[in-house]
């Protein structure tokens, strides 16, 4: 589905994905893990060109999508993202929040929107919220809409960028649960996390990264239960 | 009333001693009611009004494009810089720094003057000038406010498929207009007050006809106290109408 070959992401003299090649198969639940600085989230967000890639290529279901020529919101259209801050807009109801990029990309007329944001709100249980604004929310709740935003665009492929970090301990859980119930639908799904729970229960399959470069990768039972290299050792030994 | 002003003025020219509120009362008869003078102010307000409004759109106008010309010329993606835009973003910060770095009076000499020496309509080469003087001041308040929202919101609305043009349009200008308010206020204020200084080119505006006043009767403290009242009360009616709908925007924000 993405084929990432030799990319390469440097800020100014700073580089961090060193000539990165990678895989993700339709229906994969891949899980990316490491150190913070290792550059799992510029990873993640060179796959939509969220971060322009400095070398290498990107191909989207056999579109290169590094081509500058590429119409890049059409590839966006069909790549799902959720945010470390939700980053939900502030100045609209959830239901404009959710019906906002499907109206105006012409995917949906308003009401068929507003259907499927009913729809889908039912699905995380925030079916009562349809006209609060987000600050009216807790951050569990914004996350669980934020993913419905993205699911409102209906994507071949979500991307999650430390879904949980900014969120308070006894709200993880319900997120993870979306997560969850979006993965056993059959969703591509790239998770960059920091819970290693999910990446054992959810993924197929998980990366460990560290440095820039793609350290090993493995199941979830290999990879937690028996990892080859002294890097990963040593993280997972941390955080476990 | 007429009639008392008659004789007291006849006493006051006489060379005769007048109370204290005999010759008030003359002066600000001389000022406001005498040959209908009021309706001299009511026109110069009116005058101030439309050049405001329209000094105001065009400021408004010219603000947001330089501010939008600037941030998108900002925001292009390293080693994929649009070279028209470059050249657009050089001339409005030339357009910026030249307005910001003269003053007021000395554009609106220029402007009528030198460059429109040729015209005769005053208030509207004032009204232009204030304008362009306006979009500079608003220019840089947009920008500050499109800076302001957080760099999230866009990657959200780009991470959905929109465009940079809708996602500016939903998402980042209405969270921006909402931040630069109380700024975008206060230079709307001063636009109003500054549109007395097109009195200097002959605009003929509120200011103007109080001089058209005095000029008449010799007696300046009335006409400018009352200019001065006037200006005051249009100032607070704007600020309370920017208020109310400061306090509409908000809405989003109640919790």
């Amino acid at each position: 589905m993405i084929d990432v070959k030799n990319l390469s992401k440097s800020f100014g003299s700073h580089l961090v994905l060193d000539d990165l090649s990678e895989h993700i198969y339709p229906g994969e639940k891949v899980v990316i893990i490491g150190p913070s600085g290792s550059g799992k989230s510029t990873f993640l967000r060179c796959l939509n060109l969220l971060e322009t890639p400095t070398k290498g290529h990107i191909t989207f279901d056999s579109t290169d999508i590094t081509d500058p020529k590429v119409d890049i919101d059409r590839i966006r259209r069909q790549m799902g993202m959720v945010f470390q801050h939700f980053n939900l807009f502030p100045n609209m109801t959830i239901r404009k929040n959710i019906t906002l990029a499907p109206v105006q990309t012409g995917l949906m007329t308003q009401a068929e929107a507003d259907e499927q944001a009913q729809t889908l709100l039912r699905r995380v249980g925030l079916e009562d919220k349809a006209n609060a604004y987000p600050s009216q929310l807790s951050g569990g709740q914004k996350q669980r809409i934020a993913i419905v935003r993205a699911l409102a665009m209906k994507p071949k492929l979500m991307l999650f960028d430390e879904p949980t970090s900014a969120l308070d301990p006894e709200m993880v859980g319900e997120v993870l649960d979306v997560m969850k119930q979006l993965a056993d639908a059959g969703m591509t799904m790239v998770v960059v996390t920091h819970e290693m729970g999910f990446a054992k229960e959810v993924g197929d399959r998980v990366l460990f990264m560290a440095d820039g470069k793609i350290i090993e990768q493995n199941t979830p039972e290999e990879i937690f239960s028996n990892p080859q290299e002294e890097r990963t050792k040593t993280f997972l030994s941390k955080v476990l | 009333m007429e009639e008392l002003y008659t004789t007291w003025k006849a006493i006051g020219v006489s060379g005769g001693d007048l109370s204290f509120f005999q010759n008030f009362f003359v002066k600000f008869y001389q000022a406001f009611i005498e040959a209908d003078r009021w309706l001299q102010y009511l026109k110069g307000v009116k005058t101030t009004l439309l050049v405001t409004a329209m000094a105001l759109i065009l400021g408004i106008v010219l603000g947001i494009l330089v501010a939008m010309l600037r941030a998108a010329h900002d925001q292009q993606r390293p080693g994929r810089r649009n070279p028209i835009l470059g050249v657009l973003n050089i001339i409005c910060k030339i357009y910026v720094t030249v307005i910001r770095g003269t003053p007021m009076m000395v554009q609106l000499l220029i402007m009528a003057g030198v460059i429109f020496a040729s015209s005769r309509s005053f208030t509207m080469i004032g009204t232009l000038t204030l304008g362009i003087n306006s979009g500079a001041y608003v220019s840089e308040i947009v920008r500050g406010g499109l800076m302001s929202v957080d760099k999230g919101q866009m990657e959200a609305g780009r991470s959905l498929g929109l465009n940079y043009m809708t996602t500016m349009r939903f998402i980042v200008i209405p969270q921006a207009i909402k931040a630069i308010l109380p700024a975008l206020g206060n230079e709307f204020i001063i636009l109003l007050k500054d549109t007395s200084l097109i009195t200097v080119i002959g605009g003929k505006e509120l200011l103007y006809a109080a001089q058209g006043i005095y000029n008449r009767t010799y007696e300046q403290m009335f006409p400018l106290l009352g200019t001065a009242a006037i200006y005051l009360v249009l100032v607070m009616i704007l600020s309370w109408l920017l208020g109310k709908l400061e306090r509409r925007l908000q809405q989003s924000d109640r919790r």
